[in-house]
């Protein structure tokens, strides 16, 4: 303790250490006092995970995209936040319209694949434009040159929908089947949730099984290990790169369906950007660059975002623990980067990748 | 006729003048080695082929056609397969899965059967073939680029010292390998430092010197020639 690698004492060592102890002193004390004053019942934590989890999907989902393009170009995707925003977006009015018709309770299932491949086409059409017309052309350029770019790309997409569509936040229509709650004993978990985890399950599934199985995903797997001999092996790393891309703007196109379903507030043209960020820090969280890191961060987030406030802020006496929950993802980003930079699933950045 | 013509081509690193004119010919079913030092530019002209770099100037022409212009992907849809320097093999993907991605471009339905010829000419990848490339020793790692880049079916093979860095009895396992691969039709352009067992199994040898060729002959007069004696097969 206290020492660097070659012995000596270090302040930012020290610092580090003393900082490690008192953050888990601060969880062991907050989380002490809130279990021993039964302030929340077995049930509410169980509620409170099953929130957690489902938030975390969407996280996941997200994060997932970023991943993706990490793996293959070592570049942070920054607009995949508009990505996201863009196919929730879309889908709203596909959604307004089936409820006007009054398909979206009549088929509810039906409705909601409809929902999930159009959103996921909208903001996999927008990933591959951006990729193809915002990053394409940069590529080879020192790394800071694709992150300004993005931040460009972002803007642009923000206000092209907040120009069409106004700054307003329009809410999906609500569906039948996915309202009430699935009692077991005494715990009470609504049918959304269920939804939300288990639609996200089936598209990470999806997702390995096209990056384990398939061609194009083991192509993919090839391109991002080493381009120059994936080239050799006929492979046409423009496409791949695309297709990556259109991969990650599926998924996050299909997160923005489920958050919209999930979440009362709805769409506007800024609601990319939190989610965008915290699935950024899932992806970090994970191991950026590593797909079932991406998932398992998301979904650590997720569930760290909904406990975390009231197990451990609210035992600390902090007022308002609820409203603290970002405080909690982005402190997690960066004691994250602190100490244990390459992520909880991830290889060591500046040896391999960087 | 020939089935690659290198005519006169210049090829650059940034400033670098790597390749200073080089020229030579292979014709089909031929073994033709290309031997040199360190730093000759022997990698250079395998990668300008490829279609990895592109001359500046000079031209490329196979099968008749000019093709130093060509993406490396394209070229190996016309039938040009490398196995690079350091064997390249991906080590994230297994055994079988660097198989398949040397099958890449195919969509015939017999990629299972070239699959198994390759398992039947190293043996030792089949027993591996679920195992993550990177496990692999070195030896076993060039016996499965090998096999990787004959997947695509290729007309010419391009082999960067496959010789590098592998124990003498590996050698001559993979220099058994490209012979067998040659009696099967395959027109072969192998890259050596051991310019011993090249010439051995090589109809003709091109002997590369910073960036130029320095002379060539049949293997044969090559392994008699004096400089090429001292100079690469350290005979005085
Ligand atoms: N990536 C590179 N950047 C700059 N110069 C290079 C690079 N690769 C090779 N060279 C130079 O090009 C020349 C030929 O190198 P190379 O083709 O690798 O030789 P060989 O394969 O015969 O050892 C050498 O002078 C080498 O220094
Ligand atoms: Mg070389």
């Amino acid at each position: 303790m206290f020492r660097n690698k070659s012995g000596e004492f270090s302040w930012v060592d020290f610092t580090i250490d003393v900082l490690r102890v008192l953050i888990v002193l601060a969880v062991v004390v907050g989380a002490w006092n809130t279990l021993s004053s039964g302030r929340i019942s077995l049930a509410q934590w169980v509620n409170l995970f099953a929130a957690g989890l489902s938030q975390g999907s969407i996280y996941a989902l997200i994060a997932l995209g970023y991943t993706l393009v990490y793996g293959i170009l070592l570049m942070i995707n920054f607009a995949h936040g508009e990505v996201f925003m863009a196919g929730a977006f879309s889908a709203f009015f596909l959604a307004e319209a089936l409820n006007q018709t009054g398909f979206l309770n009549a088929q509810p299932i039906l409705a909601i694949l409809l929902l999930f491949m159009f959103a996921g086409l909208v903001s996999m059409t927008v990933a591959v434009l951006v990729e193809r017309f915002a990053y394409r052309p940069l590529r080879g350029s020192p790394r800071l040159v694709p992150l300004i770019t993005a931040i460009g790309a972002s803007f642009f997409l923000q206000y092209t929908f907040r120009g069409l569509y106004g700054s307003h936040f329009k809410a999906y229509p609500q569906v039948q089947l996915l309202q009430g709650t699935l009692q077991l004993g005494d715990i009470s978990i609504p049918v959304t949730q269920i939804f939300v985890f288990s639609s996200a399950l089936v598209l990470m599934f999806g997702l390995h099984w096209l990056v384990e199985r398939t061609r194009i995903g083991k192509a993919m797997r090839a391109v991002s290990e080493n381009k120059e001999v994936a080239r050799l092996m006929g492979i046409d790393i423009d496409w791949v790169i695309l297709f990556t891309f259109g991969v990650g703007g599926f998924l996050a196109g299909s997160a923005g369906v489920i958050n919209g379903l999930f979440r009362p507030q709805g769409v506007n043209f800024y609601m990319g950007f939190i989610p965008g960020i915290k699935a950024f820090t899932a992806a970090v969280l994970g191991g950026i660059g590593n797909i079932p890191g991406a998932m398992l961060g998301g979904l650590f987030l997720g569930v760290i975002e909904a406990i975390g406030p009231n197990l451990v802020l609210a035992g600390l006496g902090i007022p308002g623990a609820n409203q603290l929950k970002d405080v909690i993802a982005f402190t997690m980003l960066v004691l994250v980067l602190i100490f244990r930079p390459q992520g909880i699933l991830g290889e060591r950045l500046s040896e391999t990748k960087a | 006729m020939a089935l690659l013509e290198v005519k006169d081509i210049h090829t650059y690193y940034g400033n670098i003048h790597a390749l200073k004119g080089i020229s030579f010919e292979v014709d089909s079913g031929e073994i033709i080695a290309l031997i040199g030092s360190n730093g000759a530019g022997k990698t250079t002209t395998l990668r300008t082929i490829s279609g990895l770099m592109a001359p500046r100037e000079g031209s490329i022409i196979y099968g008749g056609r000019e093709i130093s212009a060509m993406r490396a992907d394209l070229l190996v849809l016309r039938g040009i397969s490398m196995v690079p320097e350091g064997r390249g093999v991906f080590a994230k993907l297994t055994v079988e899965e660097n198989l398949d991605m040397g099958a890449y471009i195919r969509s015939d339905g017999r990629v299972a059967e070239d699959l198994n010829s390759g398992y039947a000419m190293f043996p030792r990848l089949k027993e591996r073939r679920k195992q993550f490339a990177g496990t692999l020793s070195g030896g076993e790692q060039q016996m499965l680029a090998i096999a990787r880049a004959l997947m695509s079916k290729p007309r010419l093979l391009l082999l960067d010292e496959p010789s590098m860095g592998l124990a003498p009895v590996l050698v001559d396992v993979v220099f058994e390998a490209i012979q067998r691969i040659a009696s099967e039709g395959v027109t072969i352009l192998l890259v050596e430092q051991n310019a011993h067992m090249a010439l051995q199994i090589a109809d003709r040898g091109y002997v590369l010197q910073s960036g130029e060729v320095a002379f060539s002959d049949t293997a044969a007069s090559l392994q008699r020639n004096e400089i090429v004696q001292k100079t690469y097969l350290g005979i005085d």
